[in-house]
């Protein structure tokens, strides 16, 4: 190793440290600007209270059920027909034309922007099937947004998965099923838990695609053919229009501390499946 | 009929139905904005820098140039950045931060676009305003709020493909005499192009598809901008704006923008794949 390697390898190591820092800094810098305001109107009664007078007083607890809603319909969908097309894709196709069409379709529809999945739902499921602003609107239109995600990371997670696991399991004489179930699955488990952290944290965060077809009111919702309004919604409102700076930065506080949870809780339930299968 | 045979047809109903789904998405957008292109001329759409839907004109440029120049901001601030941190996160993290580091990242994707579109409000813009001129809201804050937004997605996605590679690839470089850094650009950068290939084109694509965060910092001015400090309307800020209360060609014309976004991450796709086959 000569000074001139020596050299590069410290100016490297220097560049790559100091971009990790950055992004700690950024990202302390917002979150921590973001609690500092919004944790002290977090209590009891602002999360177990309807939103008043616009959202001026009151409490936000119709925009958490409302979020909760349109997020759990679109995973209850999405997630099966994502991680069921990325096995097809990867495990049960050989490479031609067709299969090379859907994942370019797939990776494509993953750059379509929230707010083209927007017009798309206001106009096919609010208006054309007449389902109006309702939970199962913004539901099935988040859906359709994350499906290439969870699609595209679970297909690249399978296939990261060794060839010579499959070679094994399939020596030992086990079936295909077999093989994908017990051998491939657990191991490509990690990667696609992780498309689908990303999935959820979208749904959540998401303002353009539910803003038109799960709506902006603030009633309670009753079933999944209520309108309601959810959390980010909620806060673009209150900032924008000014409403109340207050309330605005106690549901964006509630917002990170729900997805810091969720985030929290996936993890967990990942390395308890990778221990168990050991 | 065994479990294999089932379970083969259970997939491939999934991948269908998904596959269908994904079709009619497509198949509706057009089918909506094409006809437009007909009625009043390609060009007149895509060149025309006028935009008065209630005067009949819908030229879109000013906001094509607009998503591009913001996207190519956002691309050159998040990528570098963004593929620094993936590499620091599998070759140089020590165990103790990247348990902290890690859930960082998950947490930066989490938040909501219109939280970091606020801050951007109450920072950046203000910062741009007294230090650089012009009025703050502008291409420049758009791109540097972007450029943060794209990074929680290029860098998990390109540290899973980092981390994925067989370790015989770093031990093989190294004995071969390497040092750390050379192993890292000569052997596993180029192993796990294809991974952090897709990271880019995801990341593009969250930058050129915001909307709601750079609806608050643009300024959304209809006009070709001059410098970066000038305030512009992107593709999305046009559907999202004027979608609420849009009708007949007004409409027709905010998916004609759909389209066009639509085909410019085609381009962008086509091309990502290209250079991952290339190499």
């Amino acid at each position: 190793m000569n000074t001139n390697d020596k050299t590069i390898e410290k100016i490297a190591k220097a560049i790559i440290w100091s971009a990790a820092l950055f992004v700690l800094v950024i990202l302390t810098a917002i979150i921590a600007y973001i609690l500092a305001k919004g944790l002290p109107i977090l209590n009891w009664g602002f999360l177990t209270q309807i939103p008043r007078n616009m959202g001026r007083s009151g409490g936000i607890s119709s925009t958490i059920v409302g979020t909760l809603m349109v997020t759990a319909v679109a995973l209850v969908i999405a997630i099966p027909f994502g991680i069921g097309t990325a096995f097809y894709l990867a495990e049960y196709t050989k490479e031609s034309w067709a299969t090379r069409l859907m994942r370019f379709s797939a990776e494509s529809l993953a750059g379509i922007p929230s707010i083209v999945y927007g017009l798309f739902g206001f106009i096919f499921f609010v208006i054309s099937l007449n389902m109006k602003w309702s939970v199962l609107s913004g539901g099935l239109t988040l859906s359709f947004m994350i499906l290439p995600t969870i699609i595209r990371t679970s297909e690249e997670a399978i296939r990261s998965v060794p060839t010579t696991y499959r070679e094994v399991s399939f020596s030992l004489g086990a079936t295909k099923w077999q093989t994908i179930s017990k051998a491939v699955f657990p191991s490509a488990l990690r990667g696609i838990t992780n498309g689908v952290i990303l999935s959820i944290g979208r749904c959540i965060a998401e303002t353009a695609a539910v803003i038109l077809t799960a709506g902006t009111a603030l009633k309670m919702p009753t079933s999944i053919f209520s309108p309601t309004r959810t959390m980010a919604v909620h806060f673009y409102i209150l900032a924008r229009e000014g409403i109340s700076m207050e309330n605005a930065y106690g549901t964006a506080a509630l917002l990170i501390i729900l997805i810091f949870l969720i985030n929290v809780v996936a993890n967990a339930a990942v390395n308890r499946l990778m221990e168990k299968g050991r | 009929m065994n479990k294999d045979t089932i379970s083969k047809m259970v997939f491939f109903i999934l991948a269908l139905s998904s596959i269908s789904a994904l079709a009619l998405i497509t198949g509706f957008i057009f089918i909506q904005g094409l006809p437009l292109f007909f009625k009043v001329g390609f060009a007149n759409i895509v060149f025309g820098t006028k935009w008065a839907p209630s005067q009949g004109s819908f030229g879109i440029f000013p906001m094509i140039v607009g998503s591009v120049c913001v996207t190519l901001g956002a691309t050159l601030l998040g990528v570098p950045i963004g593929v620094c941190c993936s590499i620091f996160l599998v070759e140089y993290c020590p165990a103790s931060l990247s348990n902290l580091f890690r859930p960082a990242i998950q947490l930066l994707a989490g938040i909501p676009s219109v939280v970091y579109g606020f801050w951007g409000l109450l920072f950046i813009v203000p910062f741009i305003r007294n230090n650089l001129g012009g009025p703050g809201l502008s291409m420049l804050a758009g791109s540097m709020i972007l450029g943060i937004m794209i990074l929680p997605t290029i860098i998990s996605i390109s540290e899973v493909s980092l981390k994925d590679l067989p370790r015989q690839y770093k031990e093989g470089a190294l004995a071969l005499g390497m040092t750390h850094w050379q192993a890292i650009y000569s052997v596993l950068l180029p192993a796990a192009r294809s991974g952090i290939t897709a990271a880019i084109v995801l990341g593009i694509g969250r930058a050129i598809g915001e909307t709601m965060a750079v609806i608050m910092v643009l300024g959304n001015a209809v006009a070709l901008p001059e410098s970066i400090l000038d305030p512009i309307r992107t593709l999305t800020t046009n559907i999202g704006i004027e979608m609420g209360y849009a009708t007949g060609d007004h409409q027709q014309a905010l998916f004609a923008t759909g389209i066009v976004l639509f085909v410019i991450i085609m381009i962008l796709n086509s091309f990502a794949q290209y250079i991952a086959r290339r190499k």
